[in-house]
């Protein structure tokens, strides 16, 4: 087993595009779950709406990239407002319904056959990146060698992604150590409180639901520029959920918590895949056949995942960046 | 207001007769009112007609007629189930009746949602305390100041923009924590403090509000003898500074101590009215709230005799394990 090839492929993950789209979709529900207490089942919906507006705007109606970003951008406020107007006044639970419920829909209508010459059907969009493409200065494979290279393309998408996360982290720093941070926090604690102290809970929900909304945009925005392609696929449910294993892993309502949670996530799960596919390859494994065939390999990175999701919660419920006293004040 | 009411211990002689002052003039200006449900005050500040509130077929709140006068010590008595709380809740829009109108200060406050009642100067606190558990005490008392450019969502990411007033808030909310005694918690979380530090921390939050009236729902549950003592005396402050308080208690010596004014409501609706003497000898009060012997004291003579007896008792058992 070449173990410099699968911890370098395994930072190639974890550094890589997929990583950087799930940390995006991350710090976007840190600012709905982490902050403001917002149960949001759906962020692969907001993904969905963003990254298919910039495709179909490009590949189906031959309209610029840049207004695809915009319009993407526009109805990713849309859909916020559509969600929040009618389930912010009434309990949590009431979004987390609709949300996950929303995303499903979104993905189903763009995946449909009577849409299929605006959405391409299952198959999805292509070839809608040739202005994002043109952009990339780099023209040579780009990385450290022996650790991590990437292609140019691939090169240039990291850079742009890594930097949306570094500005993204940003704003939620400075959004959080403000006042304005301070009233979701408290909407988090307790709602009726919050409003006792003459604050509009409602209208900071809104806007709470927007900003991570608009986070999950620029995920969809990665999702679809990363491979060139985007097709429903992309959008299930099991996003939004690896999205919030990545949040709980860094440690909710933590600036940093999404990048680190992330950048673990992704190593983990490629190093898994890569061990135990290797470990049951060849004519004399490592693990023999009797416990473990080459095509029950690619399946039990997802157990092992799930082992330490689990002793994660049992162990540091905080996640990596958590604070240990907050957790005592959940067990009074 | 608060602010420049803290710590003036130097002056304490002229202090106490400023107290004095006010608990005679608020009675005083009480006198005249007749002993009656709905009785019209001088100078009210809450005015409410016809409020009804039902849940199914069970009539919680119907309250004909009532006001509260401004800068007295109102308590709300009546037993449990009387509607006291949802009263309150009715009155500060965190539930909405099924009929009724009610001002405050002379302004209409139906279909006013609770956040800007909250604004106009009627801040309440909860029967079960509502402290921002994971937020620190001194983080506590910052949200509760009204008007924070910072809070908007176009200033926020701009420090300079709200640090000068975040200064002046912090200020004000170390003051009122000192004169609470919580300075000393400003960084704890919340969520650590006990339940007694929980319900001053409530009250001292409802002042970063900067009220005219101050709700209290029951705000001496749970509390033990010590710090009740100072709690009375933080409400009997809210009057010094000019404030109305409003507040719904079980604890008669309490309402005896502080109040000036006490309503009394039993399934729903107000049965009585006066100053806390006329109330609790009103013979509908007894029957559906106080009991018959809530007013009967031990005597001098009861008192020595239950003493002897239990010295007695210890001096038995002493003996007992000495031999």
């Amino acid at each position: 087993m070449d173990w410099q090839d699968l911890f370098s492929s395994s930072l190639q993950q974890g550094l890589g595009p997929t990583a950087i789209v799930y940390c995006l979709a991350a710090i976007g529900l840190n600012v709905h779950f982490g902050y403001t207490g917002l149960l949001n089942f759906g962020q692969a919906g907001f993904m969905a709406v963003a990254g298919y507006s910039l495709a179909s705007i490009v590949t189906t109606w031959g309209l610029s990239f840049w207004l695809g970003l915009v319009v993407g951008l526009l109805l990713t406020v849309v859909l916020a407002l559509l969600l929040g107007v009618p389930t912010l006044r009434l309990r949590a639970d009431y979004l987390a319904i609709v949300t996950i419920a929303s995303a499903e829909i979104i993905r189903q209508v763009v995946g449909s056959v009577s849409l299929l010459e605006y959405f391409g059907g299952l198959d999805g969009l292509q070839s809608f990146n040739k202005t994002f493409a043109e952009l990339n200065p780099f023209d040579a494979s780009m990385g450290v060698e022996g650790l991590v290279v990437w292609r140019p393309y691939d090169f240039w998408v990291v850079v742009v992604g890594w930097t949306l996360v570094a500005t993204s982290c940003l704003i939620v720093f400075l959004l959080m150590r403000s006042p304005w941070g301070r009233v979701l926090k408290s909407i988090r604690e307790d709602e009726d409180a919050v409003r006792s102290l003459g604050k509009n809970v409602y209208s900071y929900k809104m806007q709470s639901l927007i900003i991570g909304g608009l986070f999950g945009a620029l995920a969809g925005f990665m999702t679809a520029l990363k491979s060139a392609a985007i097709s429903p696929a992309g959008f299930a449910t099991d996003v939004t959920f690896f999205a919030y294993a990545v949040l709980l892993i860094g440690g909710a309502a933590r600036v940093l918590g999404p990048v680190v949670g992330s950048i673990i996530f992704w190593f983990l799960l490629t190093f898994l895949d890569l061990f135990f596919s290797e470990a049951t390859r060849g004519a004399n494994p490592l693990i023999p056949a009797s416990i473990m065939t080459q095509n029950q390999a690619s399946l039990i990175r997802l157990i092992f995942l799930g082992l330490a999701l689990m002793l994660l919660m049992i162990y540091r419920p905080q996640g990596i960046f958590g604070d240990r006293r907050e957790l005592a004040i959940d067990a009074r | 207001m608060p602010a420049d009411m803290i710590d003036s211990e130097g002056d304490t002689t002229a202090v106490a007769a400023h107290r004095t002052d006010h608990s005679v003039d608020a009675r005083g200006a009480l006198s005249g009112v007749e002993h009656r449900p709905g009785a019209s005050k001088p100078d009210p500040i809450v005015v409410a007609d016809g409020i009804v509130r039902r849940f199914g077929g069970l009539t919680a709140v119907d309250v004909a007629h009532v006001e509260i006068q401004r800068g007295v010590i109102t308590a709300l008595i009546g037993p449990n189930g009387a509607g006291k709380t949802t009263f309150f809740n009715l009155l500060t829009g965190f539930d909405k009746p099924d009929a009724g109108t009610w001002s405050f200060g002379g302004k209409g406050l139906k279909g006013v949602p609770a956040y800007k009642i909250a604004r106009l100067g009627m801040v309440r606190t909860f029967q079960l305390t509502k402290v921002l558990s994971r937020l620190t005490v001194l983080e506590n008392m910052r949200v509760g100041a009204t008007g924070q450019s910072g809070e908007s969502l176009w200033q926020a990411m701009f420090a300079p923009l709200w640090r000068g007033q975040e200064k002046r808030n912090t200020e004000r909310a170390m003051g009122l924590l000192h004169r609470f005694k919580l300075d000393t918690k400003k960084g704890d979380f919340a969520g650590s403090l006990s339940g007694g530090q929980r319900k001053l921390l409530e009250m001292a939050r409802a002042l970063m509000v900067e009220p005219e009236l101050v709700m209290l729902d029951e705000p001496m549950a749970g509390v033990n003898p010590a710090l009740k003592q100072s709690l009375l005396g933080h409400v009997k402050s809210l009057r010094e500074d000019g404030m109305t308080v409003l507040f719904v208690e079980h604890d008669m010596d309490m309402v005896r101590d502080i109040s000036d004014w006490v309503i009394a409501m039993a399934q729903g609706r107000i049965i009585s009215e006066g100053p806390p003497d006329a109330v609790m000898s009103d013979q509908r009060v007894i029957d559906a709230y106080l009991g018959a012997h809530h007013d009967t004291e031990l005597s001098e003579e009861d008192e020595e005799a239950i003493l002897a007896a239990a010295q007695e008792e210890i001096q038995a058992s002493e003996e007992e394990s000495h031999g």
